[in-house]
């Protein structure tokens, strides 16, 4: 095979994989579209269900602010740590790749923790989704988020090693594109959880 | 936890059938599953089927699976319906039937789940399978082994469906499991699990597959297909599946909370604890009503195909025919709350649904003109696809007609829930839907096994589906304005339906009869194939890219991907005045590897359901890892494609030219 030959076909596979990329982010992108919509659906019931609290406490007497602030830092933070891991994978950073990833694991942990611990606490109290309506839509409106969060950090954990084990790969780099594009999306839902569920439930409405 | 105690959990002897009926069904189900695996031993076709048929992640042939399940949920289908007609055709006064009331409403909600979701999501994803890649000049689909996931999930869900004929029993609650009656407190059994779950499974496939398909639309088109390029039917398959990446997330949320209620105690529409019943009459319509257009436009395409090249002329009004499919996309989520007028929203609100829901049918009547005035002095072949398109445009304009005289509120509340809603969704689905399906079936069936069908029985079969069909819903409108509600298994003699009811039945087995003729079609049409071969190709003198292939078409689709520059590209190929290349250059190409990942993900998804329908812990826990483990498996093989090098996609072709010049 001549050597203009040998290069047309790189060329070709070169193409193909920039085609194979942008096919699957775009595939991604509408991925998450179904997810918004899913959540879409999970906030409309909880709109309709917030004050069927059935005789038990609203949630101005159930949620603390701080603790929800402090998830709210964790998680935004996060989103910023895999920001430069995305950075960092473009320009071809092993290491900064591991370590940016590394803290947004640990920040997704602390956010993590905290809302369990919100969970346990409510459950304690005798406030758990059995209570009322009101608390059914809540559980799982957060739960369906907090859910997620653990399926992105599992993922994450399984990037970690694949990229430590076979580097940054245009598969990987693809991937972690993704993944990246997952995690924002969590952080974006959040905003509204915070904004609807906690503030908006704090002060009554 | 108590919820999931016990290593069978609530599964024990009792939930195998007892009495003579459901036996009777129990048996059929299991002589039928036991009957074909013997046959396939016998026949020592297990590797053949595992290499050919269900590791491949070709689409053409993922489609023929998907539309052989959805024929034979038909049938499973048409045996409910025709217990559920005869049943009410001599349940009358003192004559009970041979029907239970809870078996009789176990038959009616698996009829509409299994019409829906496995007979008509089944033949709307075969045919998309089948074409689509074809009429784009694309070699694959974006995503080839989420297609086979999302195939395999859908034969879970089918499965799920059907085994609860053996073990337990089916949802009594409807086709769309309303609570509270669908709640833990009125249905303690297993039967809304079943529905929830067979459901919950088809419907991520699904959404799998809309992903799967926008994709492939957005990016895989030939070059120099721009989107006013495409054929009609791609227009309808993108509309589709845009609405059902818009209406099945609302399907898992809505299925996912009637779950929670019947398994951990949440109060979303339990009738108490601060819940809200409506909530869910209205997340399942805003799935709902989306659904029965993503049902429906696939068969519109599937009509602008066919009348395109049976009148031959090129389609009249594309452009309109295009923003009629996105004026249906965007006005069918505005108008799910004509299902339930009677919610009492008020009559602001209930104005506002009506006037949407009459609006579709402008959009609707633009196509149906279009579609006619195609055909206006065209020189139109007579084929049995056309016979269905004539069947629809009869069948579909009562109905519409129907639809669009329930969209006044005050006329629903009359009719609402009455035999006239069964009759006008009826009209819709079966003569818009199933009609579309047959012809699409009957047009492409050569592109994919390179002979035609048999056109004789083909014809036989559509008389008698379109006369049974009328004999068995006409009646029914005149039994719903008379007071006949639906889903009734007993009513008095002095009402004097009982002939009304007489005929539908008739009717529904005059449409056996029809299925009948339809399966000789397919064993006359096999078995004499070689006097229909089709030997250029282009057996209907098309006029898309599906028709420059050979048929059967290879599995790489296109050995050269053609450069496409006018709307109807084959046609416009064919009639080109330009010399023809005399040398193809062919170059190498990457064809995906068989994968058992779908099956394997899809039957630990079939263990999870089970598990949970059932309540045992250990196998929700298995099926779950399973199904996580492989997905890592999968996602770490990089290596899922091969190099099909151009000698051998030139040696492919030639051997298939040499077959082509021996036959003709």
């Amino acid at each position: 095979m001549s050597e203009t030959a040998v290069a047309s076909q790189r060329l070709d596979r070169t193409i193909a994989h920039a085609e194979a990329d942008s096919k699957n982010i775009f595939g991604f992108w509408v991925y998450i579209m179904t997810d918004c919509v899913l959540f879409a659906g999970l906030f409309a019931t909880y709109a309709v269900l917030h004050n069927n609290t059935f005789g038990g406490p609203p949630g101005s007497q159930l949620f603390s602010l701080p603790n929800v602030l402090a998830e709210t830092l964790a998680l935004l933070t996060s989103s910023f740590t895999c920001g430069l891991a995305i950075l960092s994978a473009h320009r071809k950073h092993k290491n900064k790749v591991l370590f940016w990833f590394a803290v947004t694991f640990v920040l997704g942990l602390v956010f993590l923790g905290l809302e369990l611990t919100e969970f346990r606490h409510l459950d304690q109290t005798g406030n758990s989704w059995r209570r009322s309506g009101f608390l059914s839509s809540f559980f799982t409106l957060v739960g369906t988020h907090g859910l997620h969060i653990t399926v992105g950090l599992s993922w994450m954990a399984i990037m970690m090693l694949r990229v430590w084990r076979a580097g940054l790969t245009r598969a990987n780099v693809r991937k972690l594109t993704m993944l990246s594009l997952f995690w924002h999306f969590l952080d974006i839902i959040w905003i509204f959880i915070f904004t609807i569920v906690y503030l908006l439930g704090a002060i009554g409405i | 936890m108590m919820l999931f105690a016990g290593l069978l959990g609530k599964l024990s002897w009792s939930a195998f059938p007892t009495d003579a009926v459901t036996r009777g069904g129990a048996l059929t189900v299991v002589f039928a599953a036991v009957g074909t695996l013997v046959l396939i031993t016998y026949l020592r076709r297990w590797k053949w089927l595992w290499r050919e048929w269900l590791t491949t992640l070709d689409p053409k042939r993922i489609g023929v699976m998907y539309i052989l399940v959805a024929l034979l949920m038909l049938v499973r289908g048409g045996v409910d319906a025709l217990m559920l007609r005869a049943q009410q055709a001599i349940s009358v006064g003192n004559n009970h039937g041979f029907l239970s009331s809870n078996h009789f409403q176990q038959i009616f909600s698996a009829h509409g789940t299994i019409m829906i979701f496995f007979v008509g999501m089944g033949l709307m994803f075969g045919l998309i399978n089948l074409v689509l890649p074809l009429q784009i000049g694309a070699r694959d689909v974006a995503f080839p082994f989420l297609n086979s996931l999302a195939f395999w999930l859908f034969v879970a869900g089918m499965l799920l469906v059907n085994l609860s004929l053996v073990v337990g029993s089916f949802s009594a609650a409807g086709w769309l499991a309303y609570p509270p009656l669908s709640e833990l407190q009125y249905s303690p059994g297993v039967g809304v699990d079943y529905w929830i779950w067979a459901l919950q499974i088809a419907g991520i496939g699904s959404l799998l597959s809309g992903i799967n398909f926008v994709t492939t639309i957005v990016k895989l088109r030939a070059p120099g297909m721009s989107l006013m390029k495409m054929p009609l039917f791609v227009w309808s398959v993108l509309c589709t599946m845009s609405l059902v990446i818009f209406a099945f997330p609302i399907l898992t949320v809505t299925l996912a909370l009637l779950f929670l209620d019947r398994s951990v105690g949440t109060h979303f529409f339990t009738s108490g604890g601060g819940s809200n019943v409506m909530m869910y009459v209205n997340l399942i319509w805003a799935w709902g009503h989306p659904e029965v257009y993503i049902l429906v436009l696939p068969a519109f395409g599937v009509y602008s195909e066919i009348v395109a090249t049976f009148a031959r002329k090129k389609l009249f009004g594309y452009t309109s025919m295009v923003w009629a499919l996105w004026a249906i996309v965007l006005l069918s989520f505005t108008v799910w709350l004509h299902h339930f007028f009677t919610m009492g929203a008020g009559a602001d609100v209930n104005a506002f649904f009506g006037i949407m829901t009459a609006v579709i049918a402008i959009p609707t009547g633009v196509k149906i003109f279009n579609w006619l005035a195609t055909m206006y002095r065209g020189r139109i072949l007579f084929a049995s696809p056309m016979y269905w398109f004539m069947g629809f445009v009869v069948t579909f304009t009562i109905g519409g007609v129907a639809g669009v005289l329930m969209s006044v509120p005050a006329i629903d509340y009359q009719v609402h829930n009455s035999l006239f809603l069964v009759a006008h969704f009826h009209m819709m689905i079966v003569g818009g839907v199933v009609f579309g399906y047959f012809a699409g079936i009957t047009y492409w069936f050569p592109k994919i096994f390179g002979f035609r069908l048999n056109e004789r029985l083909g014809k036989y079969a559509f008389w008698c589906w379109f006369l049974g069909f009328l004999l068995a819903f006409i009646p029914l409108y005149i039994l719903g304005l008379m007071g006949a509600t639906r889903r009734l298994d007993h009513y008095s003699a002095s009402l004097g339906w009982q002939p009304l009811f007489i005929v539908a039945g008739v009717g529904v087995a005059v449409i056996a009869a029809g299925v009948g003729f339809q399966v000789l079609q397919f064993i006359v049409s096999i078995v004499q194939r070689k006097d229909n071969l089709d030997t250029t190709g282009d057996p209907w003198n098309g006029r898309t890219l599906e028709w420059s292939t050979t048929s059967p078409a290879p599995f790489y689709n296109f050995a050269v991907i053609p450069d496409i520059s006018e709307r109807d590209a084959f046609w416009a190929m064919k009639h080109s005045k330009a010399a023809k290349p005399q040398k193809v250059e062919y170059a190498d190409i990457y064809v995906p590897k068989n994968s058992p990942m779908g099956l394997i993900i899809a039957s630990f998804a079939f263990l999870f359901g089970f598990a949970l329908i059932w309540h045992i812990g250990w196998l929700a826990v298995v099926g779950l890892l399973g199904i996580i483990v492989s997905v890592i498996v999968r996602t770490s093989d990089e290596d899922s494609e091969y190099k099909l090098t151009a000698a051998k996609l030139e040696k492919i072709e030639a051997e298939a030219a040499a077959r082509r010049e021996k036959y003709a």
